[in-house]
């Protein structure tokens, strides 16, 4: 679920639209956009504090068949995505779980991944390397 | 007194019709997408989300689209849209300690675990115009070199080691939302850095210049500041256990502060802490100096009367669309006020004058 | 959590939740009245208008006790689910549910302050049957007299006292919903 969060909406459009399935399901809770105030801690370490808040969007639904119940929350205010990760996560608790696993969670964590390390690597190349002059008078 | 008066609507209504007009401006020059904002105004982009106190991208880029680049104006169009939104709940407290750093440097120690890894800075360049970003170009790709998976330690974790530097512990009380209840006095530390990383930064910049040129000296250096992005967690009561919800970019700055003990606490070095959204360094370097100006009275340090450590005027101040709120509206309509004042001083003329004509005659 | 738990919730969520509190709304302002609100549905023993006022006025902010007529694992997975509302004790609650003997005593609930009246209780009262007859109402919002079915006088007349402090009642059965504010004069048949 985390996984789907952190996704950009366009991603996860485009496992889901090649994994081609569209299950009938009930809405238990339609997509709702809201914030979640995000807290900090004092010193990094401390006492939490309020910062300010993020938007998510979250839904609940079940499965007509079977009727798996998958929940979604996820970043932004994209309320496809948040049906298509609903819906992504009831099917994993369905016997299509693999197929899932392996055409949309595995690929997206990989891309989140590789995206991840593009920026981690630039960031190491901006590591300072220090030397010391050599000073005349040692 | 507050007399409604009607009228002005058609006025109105073109000055808005106008203003759209304007804010496209030459329709011979393409228009900008909120992409483009976000992608290529991303400071501008990051302190909306800062202090607006919402973390969006999109929206923040179409709130300055909307202000025509007036960021304050922007702000205030998020804090409008924030109000509207349901609170679903809150984070657990985000762990700057696994940040996925961009940039991470410290003033205090060359050889921190982790390294001084400078990442997309403007600190070492000349401030000289770059007229090439006049002409559209591709961009070179950045270099790149292995990538460091393990979290990068904070450094204040090395001086906790030898009990030279005040420990911060862990305290999972719910802390205080300045969004819901009125901000009272003597507010706590919680209170005041949600003010100060929603608070104008050009205000917080001012309030920390002036404790560095003397206005409450707390010789600070920066212990440490990072850049990068953290995932946010919240407990979900029907999963019953706590999911990552998101990933938001944070500056984190840790100020390092010289201090000789007083009554109650041994010569140590303290903390002053600032995070905000986004990347927004001169914000949170600010922010740090701000918190530690303000923890005067904790530390059992002597008020000096500086403004900086006067936590009501800080906190009451910061905010810039309460100010502006305030500051703009002696703009609008006064008619009313002013007849009553104008009516005032022509009585107070009247009175001086005839007293002056009855001295004269006797 | 229960799957059961998770139904019962509205079926079109803004336009739902703006007629429950318009209906919640007209009930308080007009003390005695009797309003119909329905739309969501949980578990027994919660009414019909029980479940839908509070899917309509609770959230994470607003903590809420659950009597013991009415704290089963299945109400509280229900309340969780759909409100998020944190459920505590009598002393810390803004909203309580539950039957009048259940609810007792009243003193247990906050009043409010001097400063903020407004940090006081409103107490969802579940009944058998509500109904236009019994105790007398009068005072702001009724113009000349209201009758309703109370479970009791004295209590509320004491509540009347505690002006400009004191609790807010709200009355449910089934699809049907009453209010009693601080500020209404109750006199017995």
């Amino acid at each position: 679920m985390g996984l789907l969060a952190k996704a950009p909406a366009e991603a996860v459009a485009r496992y889901w639209s090649a994994l081609d399935r569209a299950p009938a399901f009930e809405w238990l809770r339609r997509p709702e956009v809201g914030g979640v105030m995000v807290r900090g801690r004092m010193g990094g370490t401390g006492a939490a504090f309020n910062m300010g808040e993020m938007t998510v969007t979250r839904c609940t639904l079940k499965l007509g068949a079977g009727g798996a119940v998958g929940h979604a929350y996820v970043q932004g205010r994209d309320k496809a995505k948040a049906e298509q990760a609903a819906l992504i996560d009831a099917l994993m608790q369905t016997d299509a779980a693999a197929d899932v696993q392996a055409r949309v969670l595995r690929p997206l964590a990989g891309e989140l991944t590789a995206a991840r390390d593009t920026r981690a690597a630039k960031a190491a190349a901006t590591k300072v390397e220090f030397f010391t002059m050599v000073r005349g008078e040692d | 007194m507050y007399v409604a008066v009607k009228g002005g609507e058609r006025a109105i209504d073109n000055a808005h019709a106008w203003l759209a007009e304007e804010r496209r401006g030459d329709t011979g020059v393409a228009e900008l997408s909120i992409a483009q904002i976000r992608e290529q105004l991303a400071l501008a982009v990051n302190r909306v989300m800062a202090e607006g106190s919402l973390y969006d991208p999109d929206l923040a880029a179409l709130a300055i689209k909307q202000s025509r680049g007036d960021l304050i104006e922007a702000i205030f169009l998020i804090r409008a849209y924030r109000t509207t939104l349901p609170r679903i709940g809150n984070s657990n407290p985000v762990d700057t300690g696994a940040m996925a750093c961009d940039r991470r440097i410290s003033a205090t120690f060359k050889d921190a675990p982790g390294g001084q890894v400078l990442g997309p800075t403007f600190d070492y360049t000349h401030r000289l115009l770059d007229f090439k970003l006049a002409a559209e170009g591709e961009v070179p790709a950045a270099p790149t070199t292995d990538p460091r998976r393990d979290p990068t330690p904070h450094i204040t974790e090395f001086l906790n080691r030898d009990g030279l530097i005040e420990t911060d512990t862990p305290d999972d009380s719910t802390p205080p939302d300045l969004t819901r209840e009125p901000l009272e006095f003597p507010a706590n530390r919680a209170l005041r850095l949600q003010s100060l990383t929603r608070g104008d930064e050009g205000f917080v910049l001012g309030m920390a210049y002036s404790t560095q040129r003397g206005y409450g000296r707390n010789h600070p250096f920066v212990g440490e500041m990072r850049v990068g992005r953290v995932a946010v967690e919240m407990d979900i009561p029907e999963l019953g256990f706590a999911i990552e919800i998101g990933e938001v970019q944070l500056t984190e700055c840790e100020t390092v502060n010289q201090f000789t003990g007083s009554k109650t606490e041994p010569p140590q070095f303290t903390r002053g802490y600032g995070l905000t959204f986004g990347h927004c360094e001169r914000k949170a370097i600010s922010m740090a100096l701000v918190d530690r100006a303000l923890r005067w009275e904790e530390l059992g340090e002597d008020n000096v009367g500086a403004p900086a450590q006067d936590e009501e005027f800080v906190l009451s101040h910061s905010d810039n669309i309460q100010a502006t709120g305030f500051l703009e509206h002696i703009k609008l309509p006064h008619y009313v006020d002013f007849q009553s004042e104008l009516e005032l001083v022509r009585k107070l003329r009247a009175e001086v004058a005839a007293s002056t004509r009855q001295e004269a005659a006797e | 959590m229960d799957a059961t738990a998770l139904t019962g919730g509205f079926a079109d969520t803004p336009v739902d939740a703006a007629r429950a509190f318009r209906a919640a709304m007209n009930a308080m302002a007009r003390p005695g009245r009797i309003e119909s609100l329905s739309g969501a549905s949980a578990s027994a023993p919660m009414s019909p208008a029980a479940a839908t006022l509070l899917l309509t006025l609770a959230d994470p902010e607003t903590p809420l006790y659950l009597a013991p007529s009415h704290d089963t694992p299945g109400l509280r997975d229900w309340l969780t689910f759909h409100t998020n509302a944190p459920l505590v004790g009598a002393k810390d609650a803004e909203f309580a549910l539950g039957t009048w003997d259940a609810l007792m005593p009243l003193d247990a609930y906050r009043i409010g302050t001097a400063e903020y009246p407004d940090r006081s209780a409103t107490l969802i009262v579940e009944c058998d049957a509500l109904d236009n007859a019994g105790a007398t109402l009068t005072g702001p919002g009724i113009q000349t007299t209201e009758r309703l079915s109370l479970p009791e006088v004295a209590a509320f007349q004491a509540n009347r006292m505690l002006f400009p402090l004191g609790l807010d009642f709200y009355f449910t059965a089934g699809d049907r919903i009453a209010a009693l504010p601080r500020t209404t004069k109750v006199e017995a048949g």
